[in-house]
């Protein structure tokens, strides 16, 4: 029995025809399907799920939109039965929101500030952006300093002795330069007269505390002696550890005394700018507040605590005993105890311990106080990503020869700063949130105002605390996401093979 | 408990500081510095809140511009510090304020072992209640098996039970720790009585859905003198504020208002030329205001600063502002309160 091919029907000449999938696989059905109504209990979940947010949703907008009160000129507009957010009370405190008690006609420095730190953060924020290092120094150095004047007016009156005071301590940080320049132990062998002289004059100062100020005369005005002879002390030691430095030129010694150089003139150059009189009206800092007082405490407090948390978790993790001990106690005592404490340190225990009368700015104590807790944690972090980092990585960065800062700079902190990045932005995102607690010492953060305002008689009703608390959660979370959003960026832009 | 031995621990720290501040003459440092430094509440509405415009207003506000006023002669001449509940007192101690004017309420042991001195009472304020009109309840004796809501652990809570135990009633009590939710739960229904400090509950009114459907009994279960601070041991400056606060008083008391007071220096009453600083015949002044340091026309600065007492009642919290909060037991003592100056002679 033979058969041939022709004779068997059923055997197929062509490809079957190609259907598309089944109408129920693709499309939005498809979708629907797929992720919404896969099986009965996730359909069950689904629809729950569903009318929850549909009814959540649904009153968040009937209360914002549909009910809501548009204008008015006081609290009589809102005082409806049955009436939603009160809008015309957000329009009328929006001002004080952002800028605080400042004054009214002079919120356009707040505004130049706010316009300035944007045009300058954001070619920082964008990769691609040209001219970086100007970008940076723009940023880190003019910026701070520009807007200090314009927040404050400027115009700061240091007195001969600030200067005097600031040029001794940049004299007493020149014996630096010869160590940096060629290591600690030639460093010490090569200066030996200017670390003598740095001693002898910082030791006469601490003998100045015990005998009180000698007086003396010279040219018409009097002088406390001992502060002249500690400013020749410290001249000399000064000089000499600048000639030494210069004088072994070739071996770096040169761009550690001119880097000395350009540091000195640059914080003289920022005081002088300080001092200057431009004729902005004072604001003083109990005047701030708002979103200006919450930027500024968490911008003051996420750019501090980076570097300075990257220095405390590299001396946690050195070899080297006292450094690492101070490290430890700094980070546990301040992780030790809440915010609220530091703060409250700052504001209510401090000012019984400095002499009366002598009270410095609430502001700056709070901002001091949010940075050194801050730093505390972002150690925590970045040393979370050092240890991360395995073994190889150093060694072979020691095999090639790179010093202590060269591996740490090229090798290892790239690598753990790029792991520690969702920790790090989540402690940027907490310490902004942080901010709030500002209201504990007085200090009219966002929320702060914001409570405050709540209490005018002019404006209270049943609905003005829902709407003032919307409007600024709204404000908040454009903030913290916008940073949550830029740090997934920057992870994605980062990712080198490591991702999982 | 705890707070009591805070105070105290407190107080013992600051002593020294304290002591040590007082040789300086606040009257002198304020005069030098040229404006009073004046600690505020972070915002109670009729007492110190900021405006739209960023003035601050409210009856403890006026009472800083009216010492300003008087040594000033300009009431503008005075910084707020607005200084949370908790802070208050130490701002005061570290000579951080001359003046702490925030509804502080005035007790034995603030008084004595916290190094403060009070300098009278600017408003007497005192615990309260408010029902709904539709219970037709006209006094606080018929309040017999009722609900009540409240602050949790507050004196609040203490003084409701003594209320009702001395008066022999039954209650039921919904305390709740947050004070936006006690209002909110008194609005829903979730009780008949809202009660916490009176002046309070007049602000809290405000803020419910319908504010006229609600009244306040006039009762005060409790004494909440609240008034300005200042810190022991500069008697000067004590002088200063105390009779800043008497004068606008006397003020009211004579009749003189931010009006007519330049009318009222022509009189020829003895006391009104005595009290308003006007020269005798014989060109000599009764020394009052010198003799506390100030000018001779110091009442007359104050009041066309500020206006007197009653003014700045009216002003801040009285039955014309939203507040509508009656004179009550801060009425003269001649209407029947408890306001009351020492004569200045």
């Amino acid at each position: 029995m033979a058969l041939t091919p022709s004779s068997v029907a059923y055997l197929r000449q062509e490809d079957a025809p190609r259907l598309p999938p089944p109408a129920s696989m693709t499309g939005l059905q498809g979708w629907l399907r797929q992720n919404l109504f896969p099986s009965i209990g996730s359909s069950l979940v689904t629809i729950l799920f569903g009318a929850l947010a549909l009814w959540v949703l649904s009153s968040i907008f009937d209360f914002a939109f549909l009910r809501a009160v548009w204008s008015g000129a006081d609290r009589q507009a809102c005082l409806g039965e049955n009436s939603g957010a009160c809008w015309p009370m957000v329009a009328a405190k929006m001002g004080q929101w952002v800028y605080g008690f400042y004054p009214i006609d002079q919120r356009w420095r707040v505004n130049v500030c706010f316009v300035a730190g944007a045009a300058l953060l954001a070619p920082m924020l964008i990769p691609s952006a040209p001219y970086k290092n100007w970008n940076v120094a723009l940023l880190f150095l003019a910026f701070p300093l520009v807007t200090l004047v314009l927040l404050t007016g400027g115009n700061f009156n240091f007195d001969l002795a600030t200067y005097a005071l600031v040029i001794s301590l940049m004299l007493l940080a020149a014996v630096i330069v010869p160590l940096a320049a060629f290591g600690l132990e030639e460093g010490i062998a090569c200066n030996k007269a200017g670390l003598g002289l740095a001693g002898a004059a910082v030791g006469l100062w601490f003998a100045s505390f015990l005998t009180g100020p000698l007086q003396t005369t010279i040219g018409g005005t009097s002088n406390s002696l001992i502060s002249i002879l500690t400013g020749l002390l410290l001249l000399g030691s000064g000089a000499l550890s600048i000639g030494t430095a210069v004088r072994r030129a070739p071996r770096g010694g040169f761009v550690a005394a001119a880097g000395w150089a350009v540091g000195l003139a640059g914080i003289l150059l920022a005081m002088l700018l300080l001092d200057f009189d431009f004729g902005l009206l004072p604001v003083e800092t109990p005047q701030w507040g708002g979103l200006t007082v919450t930027l500024v405490v968490s911008i003051t407090g996420i750019v501090v605590s980076l570097p300075v948390g990257i220095v405390l978790a590299l001396g946690r993790r050195s070899r080297m005993p006292i450094v690492r001990m101070l490290s430890v106690i700094y980070i546990e005592i301040i992780r030790g105890v809440p915010l609220i404490t530091v703060l409250f340190m700052s504001s209510v225990m401090l000012p019984l311990f400095l002499p009366p009368g002598t009270s410095f700015d609430k502001l700056l104590r709070a901002l001091i106080g949010v940075a050194m807790f801050s730093s505390a944690y972002m150690a925590e972090v970045v040393r979370g990503g050092l240890q991360s980092i395995p073994k190889g990585q150093y060694e072979g960065a020691m095999a090639v020869g790179l010093s202590f800062w060269q591996m740490m700079n090229k090798i290892v902190l790239p690598q753990a700063l790029k792991v520690s990045i969702p920790n790090i932005v989540g402690n940027f995102i907490s310490l902004f949130k942080d901010t709030t607690l500002l209201l504990i010492i007085g200090l009219f953060d966002l929320l702060g105002i914001l409570q405050a305002s709540l209490r005018d008689s002019a404006w209270a009703t049943a609905s003005s605390a829902p709407t003032g608390y919307l409007t600024v959660a709204l404000m908040y979370w454009v903030f913290c996401f916008g940073m949550s959003r830029y740090s997934i960026y920057t992870e994605r832009r980062l990712h080198t093979g490591h991702k999982r | 408990m705890k707070s009591k031995v805070l105070a105290w621990v407190m107080g013992a720290a600051v002593g020294a500081f304290a002591v040590g501040a007082a040789q300086a003459g606040t009257l002198d440092d304020v005069k030098k510095k040229g404006f009073v430094q004046c600690g505020v509440s972070q915002g109670l509405a009729g007492f110190s809140l900021p405006d739209a415009q960023n003035n601050w207003t409210g009856l403890d506000v006026d009472f800083c511009r009216a010492v300003a006023a008087a040594i000033f002669n300009d009431p503008t001449k005075v910084k707020f510090s607005p200084l949370s509940a908790k802070e208050r007192f130490t701002a005061l101690q570290s000579g951080e304020v001359d003046l702490l004017s925030r509804n502080s309420t005035w007790t034995m042991s603030r008084d004595t072992s916290l190094g403060l001195k009070w300098a009278g009472v600017t408003y007497y304020d005192g615990q309260g209640f408010m029902v709904r009109k539709s219970m037709n309840i006209t006094s606080a004796k018929q309040l017999d098996g009722a609900t009540v809501c409240t602050n949790t652990g507050t004196t609040t809570e203490l003084n409701l039970a003594d209320y009702f135990k001395a008066n022999n009633m039954k209650y039921q009590v919904v305390a709740i720790e947050d004070a936006n939710q006690v209002r909110q739960a008194y609005d829903e229904g979730r009780c008949d009585i809202f009660t916490t400090d009176q002046s309070g509950l007049y602000a809290e009114r405000l803020a419910l859905k319908n504010p006229s459907d609600h009244i306040i009994l006039p009762e005060i279960i409790s004494k909440e003198p609240l008034g300005p601070v200042v810190r022991q041991g500069d008697d000067g400056w004590f002088n200063v504020v105390k009779w800043t606060y008497f004068a606008l008083l006397t003020a009211e008391e004579l009749g003189i208002t931010q009006a007519n007071v330049d009318e009222m220096t022509k009189s020829t009453n003895p006391e009104m030329q005595r009290v308003l600083g006007v020269k005798n015949a014989d060109g000599s002044a009764a020394g009052f205001g010198t003799g506390i340091g100030l000018n001779e026309e110091w009442i007359v600065q104050i009041v066309k600063g500020v206006g007197n007492y009653g003014e700045i009642f009216e002003r801040n919290v009285g039955t014309n502002t939203p507040l509508k909060i009656a004179r009550g037991k801060n009425a003269l003592w001649k209407d029947g309160g408890l306001q009351y100056a020492p004569p200045i002679r």
